[in-house]
């Protein structure tokens, strides 16, 4: 029997290597046992973790979620001795049963084909399940024109966000004439809310580095780079764990599987600057300047890294390569809408009753993520709204749940693609705080080359805060939406020209919230403190003391059994005296 | 540049054996900056200067790019880092209200350290384990669902482990 412990960051982060000792002692204590434990990387039900797969020696797999050192030991002496499955921690299986099987049944996987399934540290693994017969078959049996039709027929476009032709990309860079060239997978995630790139890395580094030996084959570069967060040490000791198993079995480096063919891959880390997400920025940044994008054209497959002819994929279209060389174009195209191909990933997460890593064909609707792979909100309250894309992107109100998830339908609602984060909101979510939220992100952020950029989102910005602050003031909305157009036409890079998107969507479709903030003072949400008011209604209120114990401030006056108060002046809104009353005696305004 | 603190030499040690391993060119700048600031945990004015003197790169340039990614540290940290994850998910489920419960507790400001020395306290874009949210990171353990309350704890657990009152 083999057990499978999810070690991503989320699973550690959930308490991951606690259950694992666990285990590793359960097992040391029976020497008897047929039991291999092993690691392994995202299994994408974050909500669930930490989480472990036991596989029988049938291949058959139970999934096990919210594991703990107790549970762990019930696991092992019911199902690892005793052969029955601890039914309660079940979450799934691999006929599709267990009680979270739904999370699963609506999925399709090819970039996360082998996540949670290999050990990350181990190419025999990843080889096993198909890794690099791709790049055997492109080197041995494809010209490099052959492998840029291929890519472009299959349709796949960036996933980082853009959503541009990944094979035309591939055949500019190809077409230029240099003595050298460069390939270079953007693994600088930055959204807020994103872990896609992370878990690919965490759980599957070899898809990432088959898909750039593939790239490099096709535009002719023998020098790649994956420019990664730095914030993700997993993912970064993987993949250079990941690279140096390829280069000792000849898949990567001088004269690949005996094709002649050389290529040479590079980590280069990145040092905390979200606009590094942005192609000329990132290329900056790894030449060792501050990362500040640059006027295009001249466009990197002209004029890149170092000057020469550069060509920058994000790490989930890079993990798709591999699939679509071994399989073909076709098999790719089969999946997805007309103009929309393969399958997404998304990180599903904020008010969502299961949160995780996804991966859906393109074409099925937000309904079906929110709702079906998702479970609804967590609260149980009705769904508001579904941001997509992060700071670049949208949001999408629950009317327009039945949006089609492709390219050009969601472009159509003011959101984007994006590069898969996907943020539900429940009816306590106030929208403009939404956008005051992005938009603080990106001021933040900007790097202040362009004015547009610089001195206008800051400007939005402002308004956005006294808006939520009860200062708003008429003519308020019609100042950002003239400044949103100003920046989006003008700005310098794909940052600026995008950050008024999330005030531009939430304008669209909550409007009545940002005319209630300014006009009436109110927030809808309950969300903007300087707009609520809590207090405590006498009628209700037995003078139980339990919120005037928990007040951080001791703002709740009051003997025992007798009605409390709670003084204005103190109280700085924190909510906890609401969520600790039994007895629904306060109430927010 | 002050150089009238009379380091030892075991002070530049660090500095040495991390040049070593460079050729000291302007492409290889923030990978150097990282290692130093690994060894010496922030970027001391002297090792700047030092820096500079040794690769030929400007301090104003070395500067310029340790100050443009946030990663860099100026000033010395605190013995504990707690990071507060600022993330969309983290937002979503009530960041600010922990946001403001960590300041008022430790008595400092986001990006400030405590002037016992014991704790920085960080805002962070996302920590990436968005189903935890909202979350904190000390040094490099996950705190997830929090609360104000929850958080409040936490602290006072950790300066209970360091047999320090606040």
């Amino acid at each position: 029997m083999k057990l499978l412990i999810g070690l991503g960051s989320c699973g550690i982060a959930a308490g991951g290597m606690k259950v694992r000792d666990a285990f590793t002692e359960l097992s040391a204590q029976n020497p008897g046992i047929d039991l291999v434990i092993a690691e392994t990387g995202c299994m994408g039900m974050c909500y669930k973790e930490p989480m472990v797969e036991l596989i029988d020696d049938k291949g058959f797999g139970t999934v096990y979620g919210g594991v703990t050192p107790e549970i762990a030991k019930e696991i092992f002496e019911k199902h690892i001795l005793g052969g029955v499955p601890a039914e309660e921690y079940v979450v799934a299986k691999s006929d599709g049963g267990g009680a979270e099987g739904s999370f699963i049944s609506k999925q399709q996987r090819i970039v996360l084909s082998r996540c949670g399934k290999i050990n990350p540290e181990s190419i025999d693994e990843a080889i096993a399940m198909g890794a690099y017969k791709g790049l055997e078959k492109a080197l041995k049996s494809m010209t490099p024109e052959e492998v840029i039709a291929e890519v472009l027929a299959s349709g796949v476009k960036g996933r980082g966000g853009a959503g541009f032709p990944t094979g035309l990309k591939w055949k500019f860079a190809a077409a230029e004439k240099a003595d050298q060239k460069y390939i270079i997978c953007n693994a600088d995630e930055g959204d807020p809310g994103a872990f896609m790139d992370r878990s690919v890395l965490e759980g599957d580094p070899h898809s990432v580095i088959e898909g750039l030996a593939i790239g490099g084959y096709a535009i002719g570069a023998s020098e790649g780079y994956v420019y990664a967060r730095a914030e993700y040490p997993i993912a970064i000791k993987r993949l250079q764990i990941a690279i140096k198993q390829a280069e000792e079995r000849g898949l990567l480096g001088d004269n690949i599987l005996g094709t002649g063919f050389s290529f040479h891959l590079h980590i280069k880390q990145g040092a905390g600057a979200f606009v590094c997400g942005e192609e000329t920025a990132l290329i900056a940044s790894i030449e060792g300047q501050r990362g500040m994008p640059r006027m295009r054209p001249p466009y990197p497959a002209n004029k890149g890294l170092f000057g020469k002819p550069s060509n920058i994929n994000n790490v989930e279209t890079l993990a798709n390569i591999g699939w679509i060389i071994r399989n073909g174009a076709e098999k790719f195209a089969a999946i997805g809408t007309e103009k929309s191909k393969g399958t997404k990933v998304f990180a599903l997460a904020g008010k969502i009753k299961r949160g995780g890593l996804v991966e859906i064909p393109i074409g099925l609707t937000i309904r079906d993520v929110v709702f079906g792979i998702g479970g609804g909100t967590v609260s149980g309250k009705p769904f508001k709204a579904v941001q997509l894309g992060g700071p670049s992107g949208g949001c999408i109100p629950a009317e327009l749940v039945d949006t089609v998830i492709d390219y050009d339908t969601l472009n159509a609602t003011g959101a984007i693609m994006g590069s898969g984060g996907m943020i539900v909101m429940d009816e306590d979510n106030c929208m403009v705080d939404i956008a005051r939220y992005f938009l603080n992100f990106t001021q933040s952020e900007s790097c202040g080359k362009c004015t547009f950029c610089k001195i206008g989102t800051k400007r939005m910005l402002e308004i956005l805060e006294r808006i939520t602050k009860g200062e708003g003031v008429e003519g308020d909305i019609e100042k950002l939406e003239y400044l949103a157009d100003q920046i989006r036409r003008n700005a310098l890079c794909g940052l600026g020209q995008t950050a008024p998107n999330p005030v531009l969507t939430t304008l669209r479709y909550f409007r009545h919230e940002y005319e209630a903030h300014i006009r009436d003072k109110k927030c809808p949400a309950h969300q903007c403190k300087a707009l609520i008011k809590y207090e405590i209604d006498p009628a209700k209120c037995i003078g139980c003391t339990a919120c005037a114990k928990k007040c951080p401030v001791n703002a709740i006056e009051g003997k025992a059994k007798t009605a409390h108060s709670i003084d204005q002046a103190k109280c700085i809104k924190c909510g906890t005296c609401l969520s600790s009353c039994k007895f629904g005696a306060i109430s927010v305004d | 540049m002050c150089n009238c603190c009379n380091k030892d030499s075991k002070y530049y040690e660090p500095f040495e054996t991390i040049l070593s391993g460079f050729r000291g060119v302007e492409s290889e700048l923030i990978p150097i900056l990282q290692k130093l600031q690994e060894a010496y945990g922030y970027l001391p004015e002297d090792i700047i200067k030092r820096l500079s003197e040794r690769t030929g790169i400007f301090v104003t340039q070395i500067m310029g790019v340790a100050t443009f990614y946030s990663q860099f540290k100026l000033r010395p940290a605190g013995k504990h880092s707690v990071k507060i994850c600022f993330g969309t998910a983290c937002h979503v489920n009530g960041a600010e209200t922990v946001a403001e419960a960590l300041c008022d507790e430790l008595g400092i400001k986001l990006g400030e350290t405590t002037p016992d020395g014991l704790i920085t306290l960080e805002s962070v874009a996302c920590l990436g384990c968005c189903s935890l949210a909202p979350v904190i990171m000390i040094d490099d353990e996950a705190f997830g669902r929090l609360t104000a309350s929850k958080v409040r704890q936490i602290i006072r657990d950790l300066y209970e482990k360091e047999g320090k009152s606040k």
